[in-house]
């Protein structure tokens, strides 16, 4: 493993501080680089659930609950969430070498085939038999998304006051159609002081 | 459509501002990349725009590269390169900057309650995310029926969602 020279000791220390981690693998920069190449070449339809599915399922990297809590993060942080958490995670394991190749990883591989596909857009986006594949895969991509919430949620149990606040967001964003940036910013506060209450009656 | 350079500076700029107010992610800006690309410079207009986003979603790969597809369109693969650093290269510089002081303050106390009450906007914004793209895709019941098997299936089985996401294709084919 080339990268355990760096900063070990404090990347363990940090590692030890995080809940259920003691005993999981800590990957190396090119797993991080090939899991992120992955995510990304097979990221369908959103990325961030087929991260949630490599990273918590497949590889068990990390937590259901670590991994909402880095996408809570990335969401709040300016930039492409999926970006921010791949950053955040590359760090968390490998620091500078793990956010890079991690990053690299997730972009790199879809850039290729956008470029392909931009160059056959050009020449067969309007066909129908096109048009209605695309559709199709839309389709099947909203339930994706919709199933890899409800399984995150069934998976992690919240108390009513987590869930409150997951709801509001959720008539937010989807009924009154505020302006994310809205939405993140002014139910922190709540989704904080939820934590704080449920954390307190656990103490 | 003024001269090359001018146009690769016009998308650096646009694309680097719009990453830094992207809070909620990059889709959260969309409304705001189609006002720069249509009303500000006009570089395509509304059904281009649409087209573009639409296969942005179809491909692989995180929903952002869509300002990569933008600057294919203005400037070819110099405008793609272009527009997708602006888009990442600082906001990820932040995050990074963020992750270093997170790795330091790992394990205090406030710090994991803030992570835990962001936990349940994370994933609300997951579920709406998934309503107003059901509701965009739901163009024949059909479609409708596709999305809500495609849940179940994604919630309920440990299968890859690449199984739904081909049958979706399939069925598109066949009944769309």
């Amino acid at each position: 493993m080339p990268w355990t020279g760096l900063d070990p000791e404090r990347r363990a220390r940090s590692f030890a501080g995080m809940s259920d981690t003691t005993g999981r693998p800590r990957p190396t920069v090119p797993a991080l680089f090939l899991t992120y190449l992955k995510i990304g070449l097979v990221g369908f339809g959103g990325v961030n659930a087929w991260a949630r599915r490599v990273l918590v399922e497949e590889r068990r990297w990390v937590t259901e609950q670590e991994y909402a809590e880095v996408l809570g993060l990335g969401q709040v942080l300016p930039g492409p969430n999926a970006l921010n958490v791949a950053i955040h995670l590359g760090e968390r394991f490998r620091g500078g070498p793990g956010a890079l190749a991690a990053s690299v990883g997730l972009f790199g591989g879809p850039m290729l085939v956008l470029l392909g596909l931009a160059m056959l857009h050009d020449t067969y986006g309007d066909l129908p038999m096109v048009r209605a594949v695309l559709a199709g895969t839309a389709a099947a991509a909203a339930g994706m998304i919709l199933g890899t919430a409800a399984k995150i949620t069934t998976n992690l149990r919240p108390a009513w006051p987590i869930l409150a606040v997951g709801c509001a967001a959720l008539l937010a964003g989807s009924v009154l159609r505020l302006p994310l940036p809205w939405i993140v910013l002014g139910l922190a506060p709540f989704g904080i002081l939820a934590a704080w209450w449920t954390m307190r009656g656990r103490a | 459509m003024s001269d090359g350079e001018d146009v690769l500076g016009q998308l650096a700029i646009g694309f680097l501002a719009i990453s830094l107010i992207a809070v909620g992610g990059g889709i959260a800006v969309v409304p705001e990349m189609n006002r720069l690309a249509v009303d500000v410079h006009g570089w395509m207009d509304n059904a281009r725009f649409a087209q573009l986003f639409a296969l942005a979603q179809a491909a692989p790969g995180p929903n952002v590269l869509v300002v990569g597809l933008i600057g294919w369109h203005v400037a070819g693969l110099a405008g793609m390169l272009v527009a997708t650093l602006a888009m990442t290269v600082p906001a990820g510089l932040l995050a990074f900057g963020f992750a270093r002081v997170r790795t330091r303050l790992a394990g205090a106390r406030w710090l994991r309650t803030l992570e835990m009450g962001l936990v349940p906007i994370a994933v609300g914004l997951i579920f709406s995310s998934g309503i107003i793209l059901t509701q965009a895709a739901a163009v024949h019941w059909t479609a409708l029926v596709m999305t809500i098997g495609s849940t179940l299936f994604v919630w309920r089985t440990e299968f890859s969602p690449l199984w739904v996401l081909g049958a979706g294709a399939l069925l598109g084919a066949v009944f769309l």
